[in-house]
């Protein structure tokens, strides 16, 4: 039987050919309308949660503020002729110089401003704290009903499933982070289902920080707070509430970052496409090694 | 940097912030409706705030208000008018003799920080069934002492707030005249502020001189409500 094959010409012909296409249907309409809404609710909360934040640019830990002894606190120096203002960030009594960008920057019209985050960070633009809580509000509600839609649409369709790591993944988690250290993804077969590590990032952006983050936003609230004592206990007070909040809001700036990332590196249009049309491209597993 | 400038634009525009406001209104009908009545938490004397930041005005600059301080407000007299039956005027001596309210609560500035504080006062639903508020009557409105702006023609626009029935009657609301044991300081509103300890504090009106029963705020300052929400900010301060 093997004589009669003829591996050359097989090869030779193969390699002629336009590579094949492998094209999956990854997203449902659903994961992909909720993503792209996602996208416009995250820029926008955390930009105006910026604006807000920008009122009293301070962290602190427990029921109240304790003014003297912030956890995180952006300002300023006073300025002098020879002493120029410079923007400084105090991180558990540490002070940093972050003139430029924290505590000190540029306005649109190139002068020198006292805010936390720059105007380039915050919606709006200006400090207008007001307009900034209207913005965060109103997008609030839009990521929480979307984040419910796709929520309900993962439980009914199983795709919730597709993001709960196995055990089976976890034995070899050590082999998938060396491979995503080398940039070495999978392909064909492999390629069809998310890895443990975009599992447990997934996982816990979805089902763990944006509930985090909608529930200690609420503990913010002081009508909340007396329907739901139990937030208080929860989150050890109201400013505690407020730290998790915006530490959460990094954490999905975080995620974002090493997400747009992973999306540019292993194959933009690719994952764009999926994101748009659907489909995905699983490519060709690697030849198994020679045993 | 584009896209930033037309969120500007889109800021100032009626229609968009229209729609922005829609998400208050669900706020508004939400909020009460899952928290319903339930009370503010309350604190103990050790979780009080050793340094209470006072906002909003501090010393109002008013010639009438600083000489009620100078005179201990010996002649201040609380007025409580507007669709009522019985249209009524109390002094510091009258207000106190009522039985009194103390609680510990967290004080909650729409700029993000709280501070926790003790008030005595009497309950603003007592004052309520003296006054006997018409069938009519939807909202209490507070006018204060403080000249917090000016008009464009230089005269001065004093603090003014307002609040509904329901948070009226709510056992926690009060007209505090103690802080922390002791009377009401000026930067903290003496001789009368109200508490509302399930709003944020721009509603808790300090330095109160006059209440008004009313069917509808639209015709006070700009038609919002009170001094802030004349300026953008919502008028039901739940979150």
């Amino acid at each position: 039987m093997s004589t009669q094959i003829d591996t050359g010409g097989f090869t030779e012909a193969r390699l002629k050919q336009p590579k094949p296409r492998h094209l999956i249907y990854r997203h449902s309409a659903i994961v992909r309308v909720t993503h792209w809404i996602n996208v416009l609710c995250l820029t926008i909360l955390l930009m105006s949660g910026l604006q807000i934040f920008n009122a009293h640019p301070a962290l602190y830990w427990g029921p109240k503020s304790t003014f003297n002894d912030p956890i995180l606190e952006i300002g300023a120096t006073e300025g002098s002729k020879d002493n120029p203002a410079r923007g400084i960030t105090t991180i558990f009594g540490h002070d940093f110089d972050t003139t430029g960008v924290l505590g000190l920057s540029k306005n649109g019209d190139g002068e020198w401003t006292e805010r936390g985050f720059p105007e380039w960070a915050t919606i709006p633009g200006p400090q207008w704290l007001a307009m900034g809580r209207r913005w965060h509000f109103f997008f609030a509600w839009l990521f929480v009903i979307n984040g419910l839609v796709y929520a309900a649409s993962a439980l009914i369709s199983g795709h919730f499933w597709a993001l709960v790591p196995t055990p089976e993944e976890f034995k070899h988690i050590g082999r998938t982070i060396w491979d995503h250290l080398r940039f070495h993804f999978p392909k064909g077969e492999e390629a069809k289902r998310y890895n443990v590590l975009q599992k447990l990032a997934y996982f816990g952006v979805i089902f763990v920080a944006g509930p985090l983050v909608v529930l200690a936003g609420l503990t913010m609230s002081p009508r909340i707070d007396a329907g739901f004592p139990v937030l208080l206990h929860l989150f050890d007070g109201r400013q505690s509430a407020r730290t998790i909040h915006f530490l959460c809001a990094f954490a999905f700036l975080a995620f974002v970052a090493i997400h747009l990332f992973m999306v540019l590196i292993s194959g933009a249009w690719n994952n764009l496409r999926s994101m748009i049309t659907g489909r995905y491209d699983i490519g060709e597993a690697d030849e198994p090694h020679a045993k | 940097m584009l896209t930033l400038a037309g969120c500007d634009k889109l800021s100032q525009s009626h229609w968009f912030r229209k729609m922005l406001g829609s998400a208050e209104s669900l706020n508004h009908a939400v909020q009460p409706l899952v928290s319903g009545q339930r009370p503010a938490p309350e604190f103990t004397e050790a979780d009080i705030s050793p340094h209470f930041k006072a906002n909003g005005s501090t010393n109002p600059e008013d010639a009438a208000y600083r000489q009620m301080v100078k005179n201990g407000f010996a002649d201040w007299r609380l007025e409580i008018a507007g669709l009522v039956e019985q249209p009524m005027t109390f002094s510091l001596t009258e207000l106190r003799a009522f039985p009194s309210r103390t609680q510990i609560t967290r004080h909650d500035c729409v700029e993000g920080w709280s501070c926790i504080g003790k008030w005595k006062g009497v309950p603003l639903a007592t004052l309520m069934e003296r006054v006997k508020p018409k069938p009519e009557a939807r909202y209490v409105m507070f006018f204060c002492a403080d000249p917090i702006d000016k008009k464009e023609d230089g005269t001065p626009i004093k603090y003014y707030e307002s609040i509904d029935l329901a948070g009226a009657y709510h056992p926690q609301t009060i007209l505090a005249y103690d802080m922390n044991d002791l009377a009401l300081a000026v930067p903290h509103g003496a001789p009368l502020r109200l508490r509302d300890e399930r709003q944020l504090v721009y509603k808790m009106a300090k330095y109160v001189m006059r209440i008004e029963l009313v069917d509808s705020f639209d015709k006070f300052g700009d038609g919002h409500g009170g001094y802030w929400e004349d300026h953008g900010y919502e008028w039901y301060a739940g979150i």
